[in-house]
């Protein structure tokens, strides 16, 4: 297999401009991996070719929507006071669909706090993701069941966690691999740059997903870096690809040839999704304060679901009924998620003591008991 | 086996009885594989096991525990060494943060059988953030398990039982008695979470773990000069504690003091305290008292003598107790 250069990216660039200014910024950048315009033109690339049925085509539209669809339930959710708070992906949905879908089976994600769009492909209930947002579990899912790890707040924490399981696919012969998620901000952390640094070394098939939204909060991504992200992966011996990460069809085919090339014992890939956080960080956030409305509007126009319409209306891949049965099964996503929610049952308190240890621990069972007791003297009436 | 072995050896076993007896056990670390480790406990593991289960990481601590997690993750149990006692604050976050509280995320769907050895405490000598004691970090994480052992027998038994845990032990191992000898017996005698009385008394009772034994052994053998009768319990276990064994040894001797190498103010020692007071106020006849480290640097190893407690400051804390 040929390992992707980061020089072939370079070669691309336009002429007489250091890459270096060209890091950042919001305007369209020339070394792009690009499948699918902003005007839902198909395009070829010669280093990630993809073959797509029409069928492939409208399933990607749907998770796109869906998901999108799911993210906007859970921020109406929040304005409702049903969940404490909610980082949505709105504007990430074709970076996230399109390398959660790259993903085989056996492969393992290892998410941040905004991957809902990959815990979709993973075939992950929607409803779980909520519970930490809801405050009744710190996580809550099995993670082993789908290859999906919990959600992990301290940032970049999870890279090194993905980099471990990877090394032990490796030491199992397996023919498997890993993909951990991450943002632009993360990239900083000493953590991401231990997991290059170890995945690197030890040949690990992990693909490090950088998804470039442009800001850490209120932060820019020049805030981070002066050199464009994915050249990271050169310093640590390993190849980087920035993709257009709200072209669906491109990360699809550079996430599959990542994965690909670490599971045949190449080791590991950084990607740079290259897109933008179209909403606030999370619901507790002001993106006035520090963000110009002519960037976030100049992204509109390269919008992922837009875009792959507009690519299925052209070739006459789907018809009105098909758009009209997505938007059907959205408003029934929409409602089982919203009754989902309400319905959710608070855990009971004793669940503080649940699972602290894998085997008994003197201490909590202590805590426990007398807990249990205390609750109990409510009931009795003792404490009237 | 029944042996003679210094704890450093007795280590050494430990680690290889448990990589032949589960091939999922792992162990990583810095300068672990050809050179066995700055004190030489993985010594000759990597010739006989091989660098994929006795593997030489990269200089990156967090990287080494946040690995281990994801090991862990895959169904391997890995043995972590983080070189010395002050290198491991660049794992905190990976170790309070992480490591301790996967379990109770995933429901308990997903076990961290990940025991992390740490060379710890004072009194070699060493220049800066080589003779830390920061145990309290630990023990105060729930999550965690914390354990410490004395003598060549513990070290040896309760490292294998570590290993066979589910959950993950903070493996604090007392480095200034790596080079002390003891008779390892052929069976772990006691649970990895019992204290053990390793001299009977009736006066008071010396609470201490890990470096901390010797002295308080010592201080008893120089007591009983005086006609005193001290008893000393190694508490093997920082988390969690084994109170039932503290508390029937403090009713019955009325006074306790707790010797430990970390700063007194908000130590083990503290908590131990505490609690012994709780449970034993009225058999009582003083105060728990403490007896540790001051609230400062650990200091250039020229006065290090003057920060560690020693037989001296152990005994006039038991003049102190018996003069109540
Ligand atoms: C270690 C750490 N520091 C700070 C925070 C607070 N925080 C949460 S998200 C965030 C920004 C992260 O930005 P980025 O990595 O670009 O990801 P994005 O949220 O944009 O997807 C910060 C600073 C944190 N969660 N963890």
């Amino acid at each position: 297999m040929t390992v992707k250069s980061t020089a072939r990216a370079r070669k691309k660039a336009a002429p007489g401009v250091p890459d270096t200014l060209r890091a950042t910024g919001t305007d369209t950048q020339p070394e792009l991996v690009q499948l699918l315009t902003p005007e839902g033109e198909r395009i070829e690339h010669p280093d990630y070719p993809l073959t797509t049925t029409p069928d492939e085509l409208r399933a990607l539209y749907r998770d796109l929507v869906l998901v999108r669809r799911f993210d906007a339930e859970a921020t109406a959710l929040q304005r409702q006071g049903e969940l404490g708070l909610w980082a949505s992906l709105l504007g990430q949905e074709a970076a996230q669909v399109g390398s959660g879908r790259a993903m085989r089976t056996g492969d393992y994600a290892f998410p941040t706090y905004r991957e809902h769009g990959v815990a979709w492909c993973r075939d992950v209930d929607p409803l779980n993701l909520l519970g930490m947002f809801r405050g009744v579990n710190h996580g809550g899912w099995d993670p082993n069941e789908k290859n999906f790890h919990l959600y992990t707040i301290v940032i970049g924490a999870q890279t090194l966690h993905a980099t471990g399981y990877a090394m032990g696919i490796t030491k199992d012969g397996a023919d498997d691999a890993v993909i951990a998620y991450f943002g632009d901000g993360a990239s900083s952390q000493g953590d991401v740059n231990e997991a290059f640094t170890f995945a690197s070394v030890y040949n690990a098939p992990v693909v490090f997903f950088c998804q470039n939204n442009q800001w850490a909060i209120s932060e820019p991504t020049t805030t981070q870096t002066k050199i464009p992200l994915y050249r990271r992966a050169s310093g640590f011996g390993f190849p980087g690809v920035r993709v257009d990460g709200n072209d669906v069809l491109a990360c699809l085919a550079v996430t599959r040839w990542a994965l690909d090339h670490a599971r045949s014992g190449n080791g590991p890939v950084l990607i740079e999704a290259f897109t933008y956080r179209m909403g606030a960080h999370t619901t507790s956030d002001d993106p006035t304060r520090y963000r110009p409305s002519e960037e976030t509007e100049a992204w509109k126009a390269k919008d992922p679901i837009t875009r792959l319409r507009a690519l299925l209306e052209k070739e006459g891949l789907a018809e009105e009924e098909f758009f009209a049965s997505i938007e059907a099964e959205s408003e029934q996503l929409g409602l089982r998620v919203r009754e989902g929610v309400r319905t959710m049952p608070d855990p009971d308190p004793t669940l503080i003591f649940d699972h602290v240890y894998a085997e008994p621990h003197t201490l909590v069972d202590e805590e426990r008991a007398e807990y249990v007791e205390y609750a109990a003297s409510f009931e009795a009436g003792e404490n009237l | 086996m029944a042996a003679q072995l210094s704890i450093a050896k007795a280590l050494n076993e430990a680690l290889r009885k448990s990589l032949e007896n589960d091939p999922k056990t792992l162990l990583m670390g810095e300068d672990i594989g050809k050179l066995g480790g700055v004190f030489r406990i993985t010594d000759g593991l990597q010739k006989d096991f091989g660098d994929s289960r006795v593997i030489d990481s990269p200089l990156a601590e967090s990287g080494i525990v946040g690995t281990a997690i994801g090991l862990a993750l895959r169904g391997y149990r890995p043995v972590v060494e983080i070189q010395f006692d002050g290198f491991v604050y660049p794992a905190f976050d990976q170790i309070v943060s992480q490591l301790a509280k996967m379990h109770a995320r995933a429901l308990g769907h997903v076990k961290m059988p990940v025991t992390i050895r740490i060379p710890y405490a004072g009194g070699i000598g060493a220049v800066e953030h080589h003779s830390e004691s920061h145990e309290a970090y630990f023990a105060h994480t729930a999550g965690l398990r914390v354990v410490s052992p004395s003598s060549a027998h513990d070290a040896h038994w309760m490292l294998r039982q570590a290993i066979e845990s589910d959950d993950p032990v903070i493996f604090l191992e007392p480095k200034r008695r790596y080079w002390d000898k003891g008779e390892v017996g052929d069976a772990a005698d006691l649970g990895l979470y019992d204290a053990r009385i390793v001299r009977p008394g009736t006066d008071a009772t010396l609470i201490a773990y890990g470096p901390m034994v010797k002295v308080c052994l010592e201080a008893a053998a120089a007591a009983e000069e005086d006609g005193r009768r001290l008893e000393v319990v190694d508490l093997r276990s920082l988390s969690p504690v084994d109170f039932a064994a503290l508390e029937e040894s403090v009713k019955r001797t009325g006074r306790g003091i707790v010797v430990h190498e970390a700063p007194v103010f908000l130590g083990m020692g503290a908590e131990l305290a505490a609690r012994l007071t709780e449970r034993c106020f009225y058999h009582l006849e003083a105060p728990i008292l403490r007896v540790g480290g001051y609230h400062a640097p650990y200091p250039p190893s020229r006065v290090e003598e003057a920060f560690l407690p020693d037989l001296d400051r152990v005994l006039d804390a038991v003049d102190r107790a018996l003069a109540y």
